[in-house]
């Protein structure tokens, strides 16, 4: 039986989909006496229960009553008095007429193609150069890797605050030495553009080493036979790279790509931290809008609308990937 | 297959340009933290600071509820963490080896779980919470912190468990272990990597998480360092050198605690336990 022995960091990748290899065998019944039989019966049931338990009540619940919350008019006053005015589906119209939300829905969904794209490309391609370099020079890598990869979400967007600070900070300095004079002072939170590019550079920056690491360490599991044949019949680095190596690495392609889709349409604290969805509500991406209409603005049952739909967007969006999933579970047990 | 120095030189002259950028702002985080005040703001930057001053770090610390904070943050990281690792024990042991109906409809139930999207159900968690006059406490976070990692605590510890060669348990039942005892002496010590692994990723989730503890806590004593880290510039404007500072101290443990447990995550999980 293929044990995996090797796990450099199981990432989520690991629950995702799995490598072809050593699906877990069922378990089969324990070689146990006679007696002992009808306590397997319900052991499983009685294993799962308590994390089934927590998962409806803390998950499941919050869930039902967004839904409930979203057919209501509920704003400040209705909050301080305990009202609850049922209002139909006039949150959902009123959402669903506003050139806002709109406005909103598309640029999340750009927002997280741009990040998606750039994230997947460069994570592959660092991690590919990870498995050419020499053990030294890969060490020192992955220590920049690993360092960028831990550091917190909230300390890591304060120091890109810092890093793109308008007056001492690093990258505006190094722009004007290069020449660029017109960003000596340049104040980055000032525009839409330039406030979502220092979003995406610090989301790219932290999500690179995910994939780079977990694509190195996947690419460790190709068997040398395949090159050897490809090498046999001729194949160069670019052939042997389509033929075996990105073959091989599909799966897990397909997964983390799915992954980082989830993560980067959810980010919030990057997006709320860096300039609270400013200038003039210009960079709230969805989850961002509705924590903003919801709580900010104490529309609680129009925020609750645009939750409800911003998880369809979401289940949109991984729909395709869903699938595979579902199909692939199939085949495993 | 040798290859010339030259062909050596292109992927390292790359590895090395990566690096930087990837350690940069970590390197920077921790200088600016260090440097004088005139070595922050000064016209260039100052690239290897030469002088070291703690003034920073005193004041991060002096900072209003700054111990109640962190006190406030590990209790509810390590209960949450703690109490999803015993609920995803049970049952990523029965989703590895047990066999009963609905197995896998429990799997995608958890794998669905995984992608709950924490960030948007902040309003009716609030009301909830609300109802509950449960505001300003640690209790519901620390609850939904551990149920915001559980699935993915779940799913892993399964592939570890089923990573874990059947011989082993078995071998022990014929030596006429119980399956508790079997599963007690044998599975769990093998399962250290993998719990490493999880727990560091659960510990990692709950000391970030902001929107949740955002709206929850208003109370200044009730908050987590999450929060008083995004505030804490606005409090104190343009003092980068106590901003840093206080990222720093935000940063320390996670930085600790991932190169700790990321060597002991990985490596051969069960050598040596069965000779082949």
């Amino acid at each position: 039986m293929a044990v995996t022995t090797e796990r450099k960091d199981p990432g989520p990748a690991a629950a995702g989909v799995r490598r072809s290899g050593a699906p877990p065998a069922p378990g089969r019944a324990a070689p146990g006496t006679p007696g002992r039989g009808r306590l397997t019966g319900a052991a499983p049931y009685l294993l799962l229960l308590p994390a089934l338990a927590v998962t409806a009540v803390l998950l499941g619940w919050p869930l039902v009553k967004n839904g409930m919350l979203s057919f209501q008019n509920l704003n400040m006053r209705q909050l301080i008095q305990h009202l609850t005015e049922w209002n139909g589906v006039d949150n959902y119209r009123e959402t669903l007429t506003s050139e806002d939300f709109w406005g909103v829905t598309l640029r999340s969904v750009i927002f997280t193609g741009v990040n998606v794209v750039l994230i997947m490309v460069l994570g592959t391609l660092v991690g590919l150069l990870l498995a050419r370099l020499g053990s030294k020079m890969r060490l020192l890598l992955s220590v920049g890797l690993v360092l960028a990869w831990a550091m917190p979400v909230i300390a890591a967007t304060t120091v890109f605050q810092w890093l793109f600070a308008t007056r001492y900070g690093v990258v505006n300095w190094v722009l004007d030495a290069l020449g660029w004079h017109s960003m000596a002072d340049y104040n980055w939170t000032g525009d839409q553009f330039s406030t979502f590019f220092v979003i995406t550079v610090l989301i790219v920056w932290q999500s690179i080493p995910f994939v780079a690491i977990n694509l190195y360490a996947a690419t460790t599991t190709i068997p040398g036979e395949l090159y050897e044949a490809a090498a046999l019949d001729g194949a160069g680095t670019w052939k042997s790279f389509t033929s075996v190596t990105f073959p091989f690495l599909k799966p897990f392609l397909l997964a983390t790509t799915f992954l980082e889709v989830i993560w980067v349409f959810k980010a919030f604290a990057q997006v709320f931290a860096i300039n609270e969805g400013g200038p003039e509500r210009l960079t709230e991406t969805l989850p961002v809008y509705a924590f903003i209409e919801g709580m900010g603005n104490q529309h609680y049952g129009m925020g609750a609308a645009i939750s409800l739909l911003t998880i369809v967007v979401l289940l949109a969006l991984t729909s395709y990937y869903l699938r595979i999933v579902l199909r692939q579970e199939e085949d495993e047990l | 297959m040798k290859r010339s120095p030259l062909a050596r030189l292109w992927p390292n002259a790359t590895a090395v340009v990566l690096f930087i950028g990837f350690a940069f702002p970590v390197y920077w985080m921790f200088t600016t933290a260090f440097k004088p005040t005139s070595d922050i703001v000064s016209e260039d930057p100052v690239w290897f600071p030469t002088a070291a001053t703690f003034e920073h770090f005193q004041k991060a610390v002096d900072a209003d509820n700054f111990w109640t904070l962190v006190g406030n943050s590990l209790t509810v990281t390590v209960s949450a963490v703690v109490l999803s690792l015993v609920i995803a024990l049970l049952a990523s042991f029965a989703l590895a080896r047990l066999r009963f109906k609905g197995r896998r409809g429990f799997l995608v139930t958890f794998m669905i779980a995984q992608m709950a999207p924490w960030e948007v159900l902040v309003i009716a968690i609030y009301m909830l919470v609300r109802d509950g006059d449960m505001l300003n406490s640690l209790l519901p976070l620390t609850l939904f912190y551990m149920v915001m990692v559980l699935p993915f605590t779940i799913l892993t510890l399964r592939s570890y468990v089923a990573a874990i060669p059947k011989e082993l348990e078995e071998s022990a039942m014929v030596d006429g272990c119980t399956r508790t005892q079997a599963f007690i002496r044998v599975i769990f010590p093998l399962l250290a990597p993998g719990l490493m692994a999880t727990s560091l990723f659960g510990f990692i989730t709950a000391w970030n998480e902001f929107p949740l503890v955002l709206i929850l806590n208003k109370d200044p004593e009730a908050q987590t360092l999450p929060l008083w880290l995004s505030s804490f510039q606005t409090a104190f404007g343009d003092d980068w050198g106590a901003t840093m500072a206080a990222a720093s101290l935000f940063a320390i443990p996670i930085l600790l605690l991932f190169l700790f447990l990321q060597r002991k995550a990985v490596g051969g999980l069960t050598s040596g336990a069965v000779k082949g």
